[in-house]
């Protein structure tokens, strides 16, 4: 049995296959907005512009390791790998297709919340550690964002969580099968997509590193591989919140005709797809602003959300 | 397009108020005005002494006349007379202090003078009438040593602290080569840095306050959002402006002393650089300053094509302002649509002068050439793409929410305080006073056009873009009359002044040719005279104030940009807002450092 959960064959396609997506998504982006903003984006490097990857990444691997003198040596290196490090942790609670995935664990929903609430630690680490007044704005702002954020994420997922009776990423998609959890939980989708754009902090919310306010926020004093550890962590992110919107409630890997893995990366591109539009197309609020739109509107939806689900549920038995 | 009419339009700058305030000034000082000098601007120049013209200055802001008030501090300069031949009449003076006032509600001016001399150069400051005599006073000490007694922080503004003389005095070189070479060794590398170190005192801002420290951030002078090299010092409490103190200068380059060298004719190419998004706009101003003070009538086709060139830069500069505008709050996508149009614009310019954003294509007594074959088709074609375009650019800027919800309530002035802080053009417009030069002063042949200045009514950064966006209307109503309305006729003046002159004759009588030879290679020589000549720029009210020596360059030449005016108010209109909030406030005010600094 090659292709079970958990074989090492498994672990080692799934982290390859994240980590070369979650690079091209950096191409995949730039020639997406070049579309929509009306200009070509990379298209000199190799057929369509592909190998510009193969280009920043050699770029990137070869720039000086620079760690400025006034910075925090020990927690300056370890930002950039916690976000690396917490994001792939979630991937491994993620099931891709039947078979296909690392650990089929029961906790597999509180797992993903944890590894997002560590990751809050990468970015404030990387502004404090820097002894910048950009990277502190940035490291703050980070913090009372995601950890805002996390709080309507979690319980925007309990919906579905009530719904398929359980907290295993697998056994939520094999309750989809009926139908997508997108229905009955429209709202808990909406506001699990507005949390992940928050933690992934992307455009709309990429506060904490709004380059027209604080340069480049908490990774100002980054360069090199560092640097590069937060750049594709970001898109590492992506994938992540596109993987689970189409686990907890676009039905997984379920589709008709096509293969079970299809199915998730077709859904999966969709959502990233969006994820990319959303940036070119939408302003940045305010921090405040921010903050409250969570707190006093989102936390409430959620909680409402929440309560007719469980409702609906007790009446349904 | 109405029939143009045969009064000079400048004739109404000697309107009641002007007579009145005169009069009043007379009743008051009587034989304490020096000298009531005439200048061909017919603005009222009067002369006051030192001790004197603190009082007037007084009289002048807080009393009306005719009804009317002088709101607004234009323009504060200074003159080195020393080496200056012609000045027949005017009391003996090495360093001559210009107070330019204007009154926005009687639409006229006001010119207050006071001779200095170079053992005894001080006199009282006016920023206790006006707060935007802040800065101009400290360029004046900057550039001619004067200083102003009672001045809160009297430092330089323009050139380094460490800067030795001041620059627009006349002995200072006006070229490095003139100096000696430049050195840097470790003592002057010491000195040099010891001036770059950030003390907060003396920016005028405190440490801390009494329950927390503030943390000041250096935003500058190279940061994504300062549009050009711009810096401030904010300082901070958590994320909330304590203060915020603009740094100027790194862009300087001593436009006003370039124009002491060149020839008259050969500073216009220098002028397209000042508002470097203004284009042959910047030329404007200058060339008719020129024209006035040398007499030349210009034909009525080439004030059509100067009118239709300058709006089409204002649509290109406001483009840039809506895009980064949007860029700045965080919106990525529209400035690329918008410089998509702004290339289409370019080109057409480029089709009719040949260059693209700096053309320096307005000469003194014309254009440098004719329109050029088929150039109503290009300029048609732009008539029909735009209006479409920036419909498109309402519904995806100014009507999304989240931009409104940025911008709107924040960075708001009053129209009072706008005239106190000098502020001109769509900032002012945006406070809800009507008041567009293109109207009230029309120039180069506006009254025969028709088109309407856009106002709003809550002076916040929201309107002020907002009205930016109809002057784009406007200015498309205004070309599309210059195309259906294009008059024929030479593109030259006929007049002997107009430089290149007209070489049709040149061949055939020896007048114009050595008429010819001179101009060109001496360039042409304008009578004496002061004349000060203000235009509707792209960004607020550019103004020229030229002093002519009866010579082939000027002998001051004063550029009064409306950029400069702006900055100097963001401190009063950003304490209290946030970081992001701060970003709004400079993305809407519009401003390009080269226009600051000169």
């Amino acid at each position: 049995m090659q292709w079970e959960v958990g074989s090492a064959l498994n672990i080692a396609s799934i982290l390859a296959v994240v980590i070369v997506i979650a690079a091209m998504l950096i191409w995949v982006e730039r020639r997406l907005l070049g579309f929509w903003q009306d200009r070509l984006g990379p298209n000199r490097v190799g057929p369509f512009g592909l190998l510009q990857v193969v280009a920043d990444m050699i770029k990137i691997f070869t720039k000086e390791d620079w760690i400025p003198p006034f910075a925090d040596r020990f927690s300056f290196v370890l930002a950039p790998t916690i976000i690396m490090i917490v994001i792939l942790f979630s991937f491994s609670v993620v099931p891709f297709a039947p078979g296909v995935g690392i650990v089929d664990s029961n906790i597999g929903v509180l797992f993903v919340l944890a590894m997002a609430s560590l990751g809050a630690y990468s970015v404030m680490l990387g502004g404090l550690s820097s002894d910048n007044k950009y990277a502190l704005l940035g490291s703050l702002r980070a913090a009372a964002q995601m950890v805002s954020y996390e709080v309507f994420m979690g319980i925007s997922l309990l919906g579905v969580v009530a719904l398929a009776g359980s907290f295993n990423l697998r056994e939520i998609v094999v309750a989809q099968e009926g139908g997508w959890f997108v229905v009955p939980q429209f709202i808990g989708f909406i506001i699990f997509l507005i949390a992940g754009i928050a933690e992934s902090h992307r455009l709309p919310f990429d506060i904490p590193e709004a380059e027209q306010e604080i340069c480049a926020g908490y990774h100002t004093e980054y360069s090199g591989m560092k640097f590069g550890m937060f750049f594709v962590g970001e898109y590492l992110g992506l994938v992540l919140i596109s993987s689970l919107i189409t686990v907890l409630f676009f039905g997984g890997w379920q589709g008709p005709l096509l293969p079970p893995l299809v199915w998730f990366f077709i859904k999966a591109s969709c959502f990233i797809a969006f994820f990319i539009l959303l940036r070119a197309a939408i302003p940045r609020p305010r921090y405040d602003q921010l903050m409250s739109y969570g707190w006093l509107f989102l936390l409430p939806l959620s909680l409402i959300n929440l309560l007719i689900t469980g409702a609906v549920i007790l009446l349904a038995n | 397009m109405r029939v143009p009419s045969a009064v000079s339009v400048t004739e109404n700058l000697n309107a009641p108020v002007g007579v009145a305030v005169v009069e009043y000034l007379r009743a008051v000082f009587g034989d304490n005005i020096l000298h009531e000098q005439v200048t061909c601007d017919r603005i009222p120049t009067l002369w006051f002494a030192r001790e004197d013209i603190q009082h007037a200055l007084t009289l002048v802001r807080e009393q009306s006349f005719a009804g009317k008030r002088f709101e607004m501090l234009l323009d504060l300069t200074a003159i080195d007379e020393r080496v200056r031949v012609n000045r027949t009449g005017q009391p003996a003076s090495e360093f001559t202090v210009v107070y330019h006032l204007m009154s926005f509600s009687g639409n006229s001016d006001l010119r207050l003078k006071v001779p200095l001399f170079d053992d005894d150069l001080h006199l009282p400051t006016a920023t206790v009438l006006w707060p935007n005599a802040n800065w101009y006073e400290r360029e004046v000490w900057d550039m001619f040593g004067i200083r102003f007694d009672g001045h809160p922080n009297l430092y330089r503004l323009v050139l380094p602290p460490t800067w030795e003389g001041h620059a627009l005095r006349k002995e200072h070189p006006a070229r490095a080569t003139e100096m000696d070479p430049f050195t840097l060794d470790d003592a002057q590398t010491d000195i040099q840095q010891e001036a770059l170190k950030f003390k907060p005192e003396e920016w005028g801002m405190k440490r801390a306050s009494e329950d927390s420290e503030f943390m000041f951030l250096n935003l500058g002078p190279n940061h994504p959002s300062v549009h050009g090299a711009f810096r401030i010092a904010v300082q901070l409490d958590g994320e909330i402006l304590v203060d915020a103190v603009p740094d100027i200068g790194y862009h300087h380059r001593g436009a006003e002393k370039m124009g002491e060298r060149q020839s008259w004719h050969t500073f216009i190419p220098y002028t397209d650089r000042i508002d470097y998004l203004g284009g042959v706009m910047n030329n404007l101003p200058y060339v008719m300053a020129v024209e006035k003070m040398a007499g030349i009538e210009v034909p009525e086709r080439v004030k059509v094509i100067r009118v239709m060139l300058s709006e089409m830069f204002r649509i290109c500069s406001h483009l840039l302002f809506y895009g980064t505008f949007a860029q700045d709050v965080g919106q990525l996508s529209p400035i690329f649509y918008m410089f998509v149009e702004r290339e289409r614009i370019f080109n057409i310019i480029e089709s009719i002068c040949g260059a693209r954003m700096h053309p320096g294509w307005f000469r003194i007594g014309g254009v440098a050439q004719d329109l050029p074959q088929g150039w109503e088709r290009r300029v048609r074609e732009l008539l029909d793409f735009m209006p479409a375009r920036l419909d498109e650019y309402d519904s995806m800027v100014l009507n999304n929410g989240i931009l409104k919800r940025r911008t709107q309530g924040v960075g708001v002035y009053t129209t009072q305080e706008a005239f106190d802080w000098g502020v001109t053009g769509a900032g002012l417009r945006a406070t809800g006073y009507e008041w567009d030069m293109r109207k009230q002063r029309p120039y180069s042949g506006y009254e025969n056009f028709e088109f309407d200045v856009p106002i709003a009514v809550n002076g916040d950064c929201y309107d002020r873009c907002a009205v930016r966006v109809e002057e784009m209307r406007q200015s498309l109503r205004i070309i599309k009359q210059c195309v259906d309305n294009m008059p024929t006729g030479d593109y030259k003046s006929s007049h002997p002044l107009t430089t290149p002159p007209r070489k049709e004759k040149t061949m055939q009588d020896i007048e114009t040719l050595i008429n010819h030879f001179l101009s060109v290679s001496w360039g042409p020589v304008i009578p004496p005279n002061e004349v000060s000549m203000s235009i509707e720029a792209t960004k607020g009210i550019n103004s020229y104030y030229l002093i002519s020596d009866g010579n082939t360059t000027s002998y001051r030449t004063r550029i009064r940009t409306p950029s400069f005016a702006h900055l100097q108010m963001i401190p009063a209109i950003s304490r209290g807002f946030m970081v992001s909030d701060l970003i709004a406030i400079i993305a809407s005010i519009d401003f390009v450092m080269a226009d600051v600094d000169r």
